[in-house]
Parts: structure tokens; C-alpha cells; sequence
């Protein structure tokens, strides 16, 4: 037993060090959260460590449910200060925090991200609509692809089943796997959106609720789709070495890539820069952060951040975060939450 | 067969000559296409092997180089120095990169807010540093136009470095028209140059490629393995040595013995839970700490020291332990004294091998949030850190072109350690190694 008791000993020494240590208030911003505005709050961090007296803030990609997980899980130095999210908190997870003694939280909406659906440049440009993408994707669709038709397992080989207008290439579309937050959207904005296209369908909203979100959000395991792992540099890699596939990724992606792929047009919308920040292209989302008041004053710097990051230098229409790929809200929303970045108050839901 | 049995001894004989040698001719063969499969096989592995690190050189070698620009800055006395001052306090804290900007659009005068950004974003939001650093080692210069090398901006340096095609449709590139004008002008006129990234071996994590290094993430992975080697190596050795030679072999040994086994195949991503709920959880470390990683990582090690270990201890002959004892040493004599020095090199050995492993490891690290963005190089192990892996990892997932570089440049620097380490643990068996 001397290997679990000398363990013990060692634990709890290296413990009580540790302890004495933390004890000290921490003087680093920690940020958690979503891996899709990780990008963007890394760069402010990365500035505002460099520019302000503050130290440079430590930031995870956690994911957005995993980030206000930890958030909500109460208030001092051992949890988080900020959170980031590429979806609105949800209701039950603001009781959570309510319930842990995080009081007072401030939403912060920071901008847009496209979800595009590219391929490559050697092929031809798509035009899509997301009732196609939705008959192309979906585990299920009505029979004959016609409205009222019954529920059957997918039978769209090529893109020509799905519209006769399309080629008649295969389906093959890569995209990202159930865990990732990129996925939930596209399902929600493309597949959903496609979904509610068809009457018999949307009407199951009302009746069979659980039934519904199956249909919309289920996509097909036969091939079709094929699960790419997170990394949306792969997929660009890929969809290069075989133009006859489509890639689903961010809009960041094929801005940084715009020599190698192209965005389909989905629902007669290109996915540029100008048509997600006027809100014309259909699948893109809104990302936000979530600030912890009570921890205001007690790590230094986070009002300062928060400042920093709706700065018109970075989130505004002309700022360097647009060049990393954030769309910026329109000028009327941006400006309530500028002044919400001095005022910083509560949300209520 | 019972046909065989059927037939006449006569016709058998020279029936079974025949079918003794084909039937070995067929063995022969069978060991002739054994040896074929296993050349095969092995000249496999090693054409992957081959490909890898060849794409991977090919993808890397270029992070160790960075592109610079000499740019024409006039040093304005009354930006840097508005009190008419100058002493060092003041110069260090004048803010070079408007400076800079202003002096590119005064030159080149870009018409609207679009083709500003498009100049301004040729050279790298770092380059004020250099621009202060140039104006602190000689202060006469302030009021004065300088040219100054300062690094290009990310896509800049990937254009120079071939990465980016310049006959490509200008809305298809990255680098415009206007861009491209400029920097063809510059390298006319010898203002463009590529140098060895010192900065990559000596700056911490970045948003900006040109600026990203992997000090930060080697500082990280340092402080991880020297806390897992203090905790591993000691109760390791320790656990070996008393289950090997003092312990007695009943249930309860043979029971810890059956889950040391299991816990070596228990999969990394365990440990890293048990870390997030004992360390962080009921302990309250702090969070992304190597002091943390380390002691997940040891936890995750001490199987590989322990097996190791005993196997060490149960390769020394038993006549030094006789002889030893013939001479009246006590066990623990024997022990101390003889059998575990003897045993040393096999023991380093596989520390080594379970070190190595630790230092690719990702999965346990992620529960515990050394998965994370940090800027500043930490300083001890209770500092806010990553590791290498991760590094590399966090650069596999960035969208801008120029990690992919990186994430190339990265691995080599972690291959490069990886086989130090295994070279020292051939050095180590081969210097101690006895044969009795």
C-alpha cells in the first residue's frame, strides 16, 4: 500500500503549495467559451494585454455550453470572468447561474458568423436554396421530395434528385461532427430553415414537437455526410483535392481561403462580407460574451476589456476584427451595446 | 487422406518421394512469402514514415524564416516626444505604430478608408515594437527620417514566401492590386528580405502569425514534465522496489498488481477527469496551471515507471542479491546497494519512454484548461500555461493561412524533442547496460 499512501502524502503536499498560491487574487482575466468566437476574443485579449497596463487575458475554447457551465458555476477566483457563446444563453442555463450566486450578468452581442456551404474553385459555383440543402442533408424526407409526400430514409444520390436545375454530381458534403456548435447552427439555420419550407412538416411544430426536431435537424449517416473532425482547415484541404465536394465551415474560413474555394449562393445570397452584416444570408448567427459583475473590481481589468472589445478599433465596421472575419452588427444594435459596455446592465430573462 | 491408405505400398514409395518434395517446396515458399510480407511491411512503414516527415519539413521548414520590409519613417519629434524631452522613460512609451501608419500614407497616399487598411496591413501590428526598440538604442535619431527593417505582415510573408499565388485574379487573392504594387516596387529597390524567426523560439502565443512563437508553449511543457518527473520518478521507483523486493506475494499484491496493469491501458482522458475533480474541484488549484498538468500527467506516467521498473529489478541475477547476503547485508543493503543501481538504466529507460508520452499528451490537459490561449511565457508552474501538443493543436484550428506553417514548424520542434529524449534513453541503456 506504500504507493497509494506515499501518493496521498505528495497530493496533499503539492496541495497546500498550491493552495497558499491561489490564494493570492488571481490578476489574469480568464475567459471561457465558444470556439467560434475564440478566434475573435483572442486577438482582443492579445491587444489589450499588449496595449493596457492589465495582463493578457487566458483564454479556453471550451465550447458554449461547456463555457457557461463553467461561468454559472459561482462566483471567485477559481471560476471564469467572461464567456463566450455562438448562441444566446439559455433560459435553464440562466436559472443555473441564478441558482450558483452569479447575480448580475451582462450580454454583450458582438456580431455575425456566416456558415457557408463552399467548393472548390476548379468546380462551378452552386446556386442553392436550403430547401435544397435540407433534401440533400436530411435523415428523412417526404417521399418524391414533394410536400405532404410520407417520411422515407433519404433516396437523393445526386444533387440533380434533389432540384433538376443542379448538376448531376454526387452528394458528398463535408462537414463538421455533432459536437461542434458550427453543426447546431447549421442544422437550426439551413437544415430547419429548409425544413419549415414544407407544410406537412412545419405543421408537425404544433403536434409533435419532438418529431419535428428529429426531421429537421437529423442528418443522414448513409455517406452523404461526411463528418470531417473540428478543424475547418481540413475541410478546405480536402474540398481542394476533390472539387466535386462541398464543405460546410465559417465564414472566417473562406474569407482567409477565397483563392482556393467559393461560397454557394443559398437562397439567391452570396455569403460575402456586406450581405451578413445586412442580414441577407440565411445561415449566419450571432455570437456574444457574457460578463460576471461581481467579479468587476475584484480581477482587475475586465471593464477595461469589455471596453476594449467594443472599441469601434475592433468590433466596429472598419475594426481589425472584421479582418479575422466577424461580421459587425448594424450600426443601430452596435451602439446599444457600446453604451452597454459602460453601464453594463443586468440581463433579464 | 483415405484414399491415400487405399492404395498399394508399391505405387506409394515413389508417390511419396514426389509429395515430400513438393510439399517442401511449398514450405519453403510459405517462408519465402513470409519474409516477402514482412519487407513489405516494414518498407510500408517506412514510406509513411518517410512521407510524413517529408510533408511535414516541407509544410515547416519555411515558419523558421520571416519576411521583413525596410520601411521610411519619419521619426516626428513632436509625436514622440511632445514635451520637447527626450529621455528614455518617453521614448518607450511613444505610440511607433501610428507613427509608422501615418508615414506609409503620407508616401503613398491612398485614396478612401478601404486601400489605407489594404497599406497600413502590409507590414505586422508588431512592427512599432521594432520601430521603439531601433529609436531606444539611439535616441539622436528622433526628428529624423530613418529607414527601418521592421517584419511584414502575415500575408505578406506568405506571399514572399510563395505561399500565395501572384497570378491569381485579384478577387480571388488575398494580397490586392495595389498591394502587390507596392511590394514589387519594395523589392526593386532591395527593401524586402527573409531572415531567420528568431521570434518563434523566443515569443509566446499570437493571434498574428508573423508574431506567434513556441517559447510560450516550451516554457509550458517544461514546468509540466519537470513537476510529473518530481512526483512519477520518486513514488514510481518507491512502488517498484517494494512491490519487487520486500513485499510479500499474497492477494492483496497480487490485486494492486492486476491494476497497476489496468491502469497503464486506462485511457488519458480519465486521468484528466479525476485531475478536474480532485485537484481543481476539492483541492481548488488553479486552473491551466503546469503544476496541475503535471501532476495529471504523473498520475498518468506512474503505471509506465512502475512495470518498467519491476521488470529493471527482476532482470539483476538473483546470485548478487545471494552473494550480497552471503556477505551479511541486510535487504535493505542489498537493495540500495546493489540491485538498484544495477537496475538503474532499465528504470531511466522507461521513465524516459513515459515521459515522452506525457509530453504529447493532449486529452487530460483539455479537462483541466491547459487548453487555452496564453500570451505571456509563464514563469513558474503555478502561471497560467499550454504545452506543445496543444500548441500545435490550437494552430491546426486558426483560419488564418499562415499557421498552417506553423503548425508544421511546430511539430518539428516537438519531434526534435521527442527525439532527444529517446536518444538519451538509448544513450543512458547503452552506457549502464550490463550483461551477466
Amino acid at each position: 500500500m506504500l504507493k497509494k499512501s506515499s501518493l496521498m502524502v505528495a497530493v496533499a503536499a503539492v496541495a497546500l503549495g498550491g493552495v497558499t498560491a491561489e490564494a493570492v487574487a488571481r490578476d489574469k482575466i480568464r475567459i471561457v467559451g465558444s470556439s467560434t468566437v475564440y478566434p475573435f476574443a483572442t486577438v482582443v485579449a492579445e491587444r489589450f494585454g499588449k496595449g493596457s497596463k492589465f495582463q493578457t487575458p487566458v483564454i479556453e475554447s471550451t465550447g458554449s455550453g461547456g463555457g457557461l457551465k463553467l461561468f454559472c458555476a459561482g462566483v471567485g477566483v477559481n471560476h471564469p470572468d467572461i464567456t463566450n457563446a455562438s448562441r444566446r444563453i439559455k433560459k435553464s442555463e440562466f436559472n443555473n447561474c441564478q441558482k450558483n450566486g452569479v447575480k448580475g450578468i451582462t450580454e454583450f452581442k458582438i456580431g455575425y458568423d456566416g456558415i457557408v456551404i463552399a467548393n472548390s474553385k476548379k468546380a462551378k459555383r452552386l446556386t442553392l436554396t436550403r430547401k435544397d440543402i435540407f433534401l440533400a442533408l436530411a435523415k428523412v424526407v417526404p417521399e418524391g421530395n414533394k410536400d405532404g409526400g410520407k417520411l422515407i430514409p433519404n433516396p437523393n444520390k445526386t444533387w440533380k434528385d434533389v432540384n433538376p436545375s443542379l448538376p448531376a454530381l454526387k452528394i458528398e458534403v463535408l462537414g463538421p461532427p455533432p459536437t461542434s456548435g458550427t453543426r447546431d447552427a447549421f442544422a437550426e439555420l439551413a437544415l430547419e430553415g429548409g425544413c419549415k419550407k414544407f407544410k406537412s412538416i412545419a405543421a408537425l411544430k404544433k403536434t409533435d414537437r419532438k418529431k419535428y426536431k428529429a426531421v429537421c435537424h437529423g442528418v443522414r449517416e448513409d455517406g452523404a455526410y461526411v463528418e470531417a473532425g473540428e478543424n475547418d482547415n481540413l475541410i478546405v484541404q480536402k474540398l481542394e483535392a476533390n472539387p466535386d465536394a462541398l464543405g460546410v465551415f465559417g465564414f472566417s474560413f473562406l474569407d482567409q481561403n477565397s483563392d482556393k474555394v467559393q461560397g454557394s449562393i443559398v437562397d439567391g445570397v452570396t455569403p460575402t462580407f456586406e450581405n451578413i452584416s445586412a442580414q441577407k444570408y440565411p445561415v449566419s448567427r450571432s455570437l456574444f460574451f457574457y460578463v460576471k459583475k461581481a467579479h468587476i473590481g475584484q480581477i482587475p481589468g475586465i471593464k477595461e476589456y469589455v471596453q476594449a472589445f467594443m472599441d469601434a478599433k475592433a468590433s466596429g465596421n472598419d475594426g481589425y476584427l472584421g479582418d479575422k472575419g466577424l461580421i459587425p452588427l448594424p450600426a443601430g444594435e452596435y451602439k446599444k451595446y457600446q453604451a452597454a459596455a459602460k453601464t453594463l446592465p443586468d440581463l433579464k430573462m | 487422406m483415405s484414399d491415400t491408405i487405399a492404395e498399394t505400398p508399391t505405387v506409394m514409395i515413389p508417390d511419396q518421394k514426389d509429395r515430400i518434395a513438393r510439399r517442401l517446396g511449398r514450405r519453403h515458399a510459405a517462408e519465402k512469402r513470409f519474409r516477402i510480407y514482412g519487407i513489405v511491411a516494414i518498407g510500408f512503414a517506412l514510406a509513411m514514415l518517410a512521407f510524413l516527415l517529408t510533408t511535414i519539413v516541407w509544410n515547416g521548414y519555411s515558419a523558421f524564416f520571416k519576411t521583413y520590409v525596410q520601411i521610411e519613417i519619419h521619426l516626428k519629434k513632436d509625436e514622440i516626444a511632445p514635451g520637447g524631452r527626450i529621455d528614455r522613460a518617453v521614448l518607450a512609451k511613444a505610440d511607433y505604430q501610428t507613427l509608422l501608419r501615418e508615414s506609409l500614407i503620407e508616401k503613398y497616399k491612398p485614396e478612401g478608408r478601404r486601400a489605407r487598411r489594404r497599406l497600413t496591413g502590409l507590414v505586422s501590428i508588431g512592427a512599432g515594437e521594432y520601430i521603439r526598440d531601433f529609436v531606444l538604442a539611439n535616441p539622436s535619431v528622433v526628428g529624423t527620417t530613418q529607414s527601418i527593417w521592421v517584419p511584414a505582415s502575415a500575408d505578406i510573408d506568405q506571399l514572399v514566401k510563395g505561399g500565395i499565388d501572384r497570378n491569381l485574379p485579384e478577387t480571388s487573392r488575398r494580397i490586392k492590386n495595389d498591394q502587390l504594387a507596392i511590394l514589387t516596387r519594395w523589392e526593386k529597390e532591395g527593401r524586402v528580405e527573409t531572415r531567420f524567426n528568431t521570434g518563434f523560439f523566443t515569443q509566446g502565443d499570437s493571434r498574428e502569425p508573423e508574431q506567434a512563437g513556441i517559447w510560450g508553449a516550451l516554457a509550458g511543457s517544461f514546468f509540466t514534465m519537470i513537476v510529473t518527473l518530481l512526483l512519477a520518478f520518486p513514488i514510481g521507483v518507491a512502488t517498484a522496489v517494494y512491490l519487487e523486493e520486500f513485499a510479500p506475494k499474497n492477494r492483496a499484491t497480487d490485486l494492486i498488481e492486476v491494476n497497476i496493469n489496468n491502469l497503464a491501458a486506462v485511457p488519458s482522458i480519465v486521468f484528466g477527469l479525476l485531475g478536474l475533480a480532485v485537484f481543481l474541484n476539492f483541492f481548488e488549484l488553479p486552473r491551466s496551471a503546469p503544476l496541475v498538468g503535471g501532476m495529471v500527467l504523473a498520475l498518468m506516467t506512474l503505471p509506465t515507471i512502475i512495470i518498467s521498473g519491476r521488470a529493471a529489478l527482476k532482470a539483476v541475477p538473483p546470485s548478487i542479491r545471494e552473494a550480497a547476503y552471503g556477505l551479511g547485508a541486510s535487504r535493505l543493503q542489498v537493495t540500495t546497494h546493489h540491485v538498484l543501481p544495477l537496475s538503474m538504466p532499465g528504470i531511466m529507460t522507461g521513465t524516459i519512454i513515459g515521459m515522452a508520452q506525457a509530453l504529447g499528451e493532449t486529452a487530460p490537459l483539455l479537462m483541466i484548461g491547459m487548453v487555452a490561449f496564453v500570451v505571456d511565457i509563464p514563469g513558474g508552474p503555478t502561471d497560467a500555461a499550454t504545452v506543445m501538443p496543444v500548441q500545435i493543436f490550437l494552430w491546426a484550428d486558426s483560419p488564418e493561412r499562415a499557421f498552417v506553417e506553423k503548425t508544421s514548424g511546430g511539430i518539428i520542434v516537438l519531434l526534435a524533442f521527442l527525439i532527444t529524449m529517446n536518444a538519451l534513453a538509448i544513450v543512458l541503456r547503452k552506457r549502464f547496460e550490463r550483461r551477466w
